[in-house]
């Protein structure tokens, strides 16, 4: 059982995300950054899409209330147990009573807290991933508050291992994020096409797990900026009439009428969502075959991700 | 048919342009036949109003051969591939404070509220698709005489079971959300329900039709909502 002594901002239950509801108007959810999300599991040897926290900018101050083990990913911040400091992108032995914190990020908006076993809410529509907007699943349909307590699946002890560094990213870093242009690239002028691919944008402070919110460059339309409604993809760079793109993340509503210039690639999405506020972020286009032939690569190398073994 | 990449993981498939009862009933067989064969990597769909938004694995299946998989289903997508619609009915209190826009519609289309009220609830309207918001029915139907331009400045603030019409379109509101219809009335059903077995009442191809209600068989229905007793009437 864990306690929550102070939630942060923002903290919620994820896991993989729902499927199958977008025909009703209910987004997948789930987290941001998949692939830390990920890793957070397997350090703790979950299955990959356990239940887990997804926390935004500052981490919360939990207490385990019986011995289990716990893993930190995702954005940089200081990690302590009992204010000792720990250390993120490992496995966590955890005893009763002991008080785990992770601070203010340093780089990256949105971090991870997997336990061994999963958090236990009941699933809804097939998943424990919170939609905040639509209160539902996780932790009855909201973000943890103070004194919540949430039970734990059975896990046995998991080994203590560790991400090899040099898998661990660097949020700092704000490399081109790959794009296929489309569905609606037709509907810009060319003009308006190499602003988005020339230009370099700044992340908004009213960036959420809706969207990613940018200014820079204005984005040109050819023909207006309504569209007859139609669904709206995962990385989908909507363009409203004011030219700033909007890229759409896992909590996007499930069809809309702004033409998309774009779609950021699945593999790119996790920079999107640790971009954080004023931080600049850059597009490449790049064709659909090759952006496909980078997805399966992602998987691959996810899958092949190595954990290092800790004596303890 | 046109077919546009939308990233890496999903592609969408545009069967017409415009907004039709055709076009869309196209886009529901091909989402309908894409169900029925279990189309190899498929692994969801979203139709809309004249295209059909279709998320893949592309470790299962890639662009190409997913395009050449759809578009052979296309050519035998009609009304014929699908099961009969459902038909919804949707109990609905017109005018006062639950519609509060019936008044200024009916002058702004040249008919008494009742007269409204009666070319309203006298048609059937087609669920084109559910999007925008969990649970939120996008349908025609109204006869032409109710086309009306939308409001122009819309409401911050519209509450959840609000119904509205703006252009040729009629609409619930499935949350509290900014509107631009005009509100002619409310339902007591919830459209969404986060907290109910199945929150999501209303499926892309319904039948829809509102049956005329008062204010106390509203809060009496409200009341049975709210406690989990009452059964819509879906036939």
């Amino acid at each position: 059982m864990i306690r929550v002594l102070d939630p942060g901002p923002q903290t919620t239950v994820q896991d993989a995300g729902r499927r199958g509801q977008l025909r009703y108007g209910i987004p997948p959810s789930g987290p941001v950054d998949a692939r830390s999300f990920t890793l957070a599991n397997r350090l703790v040897d979950n299955a990959d899409g356990e239940a887990a926290l997804e926390f935004t900018l500052i981490g919360p101050r939990l207490r385990v209330e019986a011995p289990c083990t716990a893993a930190v990913t995702g954005a940089a911040a200081p990690v302590t147990v009992n204010d000792a400091p720990a250390p993120a992108w490992t496995t966590l032995t955890l005893a009763a009573g002991d008080v785990l914190r992770i601070g203010p990020a340093r780089a990256g908006v949105r971090g991870y807290v997997a336990f061994a076993g999963g958090i236990d809410v009941p699933p809804v529509l097939g998943s424990r991933a919170t939609y905040l907007r639509g209160r539902l699943g996780g932790l009855e349909g909201r973000a943890l508050r103070r004194d919540d307590v949430l039970r734990l699946g059975p896990a046995s002890p998991a080994p203590r291992r560790a991400v090899r560094p040099d898998a661990i990213p660097d949020w700092q870093e704000s490399p081109a994020l790959r794009v296929v242009l489309g569905p609606q690239a037709d509907r810009f002028t060319d003009e308006g096409i190499a602003a988005f691919l020339g230009g370099v944008y700044e992340v908004l402070p009213q960036s959420d797990r809706m969207g990613a919110r940018l200014q820079g460059p204005r984005i040109a339309h050819a023909r207006g900026h309504d569209i007859i409604s139609d669904g709206v993809a995962l990385g989908a760079v909507q363009v409203p009439g004011d030219g700033q793109p909007i890229v759409l993340l896992v909590d996007r509503q499930s069809t809309g009428g702004y033409t998309k210039i774009a779609t950021v690639c699945s593999f790119d999405i996790p920079r999107v969502g640790q971009a954080k506020p004023g931080q600049r972020i850059r597009f490449s286009a790049i064709d659909v075959r090759e952006a496909q032939r980078l997805s399966r690569a992602a998987a691959a190398d996810i899958a092949n991700v190595e954990l290092q073994e800790i004596a303890s | 048919m046109r077919f546009l990449p939308a990233g890496d993981l999903a592609l969408s498939v545009e069967l017409g342009d415009d907004i039709s009862v055709d076009v869309n009933t196209r886009v529901r067989a091909l989402e309908f036949l894409i169900g029925q064969k279990a189309l190899r990597g498929v692994v969801e769909t979203v139709p809309s109003y004249r295209a059909l938004l279709v998320y893949y694995d592309p470790g299962v299946v890639g662009y190409d051969a997913l395009c050449a998989a759809l578009g052979g289903l296309a050519e035998q997508a009609g009304a014929t591939a699908m099961p009969p619609a459902r038909e919804v009915e949707l109990p609905c209190c017109y005018g006062g404070e639950l519609g509060p826009d019936l008044a200024g519609a009916a002058r702004r289309l040249d008919l008494s509220p009742d007269e409204l009220v009666r070319l309203h609830a006298g048609a059937e309207y087609l669920v084109y698709f559910i999007g925008f918001t969990p649970g939120l029915p996008y349908m025609t139907g109204a006869p032409e005489r109710l086309t009306i331009a939308r409001l122009d400045t819309p409401r911050v603030k519209v509450p959840a079971g609000s119904v509205g019409i703006g252009g040729t379109q009629c609409c619930v509101y499935s949350v509290e959300s900014p509107g631009g219809f005009w509100l002619l009335g409310r339902t007591p059903l919830r459209l969404y329900d986060p907290g109910a077995p199945e929150p999501i009442l209303l499926r892309p191809g319904d039948r829809v039709r509102f049956r005329r209600i008062d204010r106390p068989e509203f809060d009496d229905i409200a009341a049975r909502v709210a406690a989990g007793e009452f059964q819509p009437v879906i036939r």
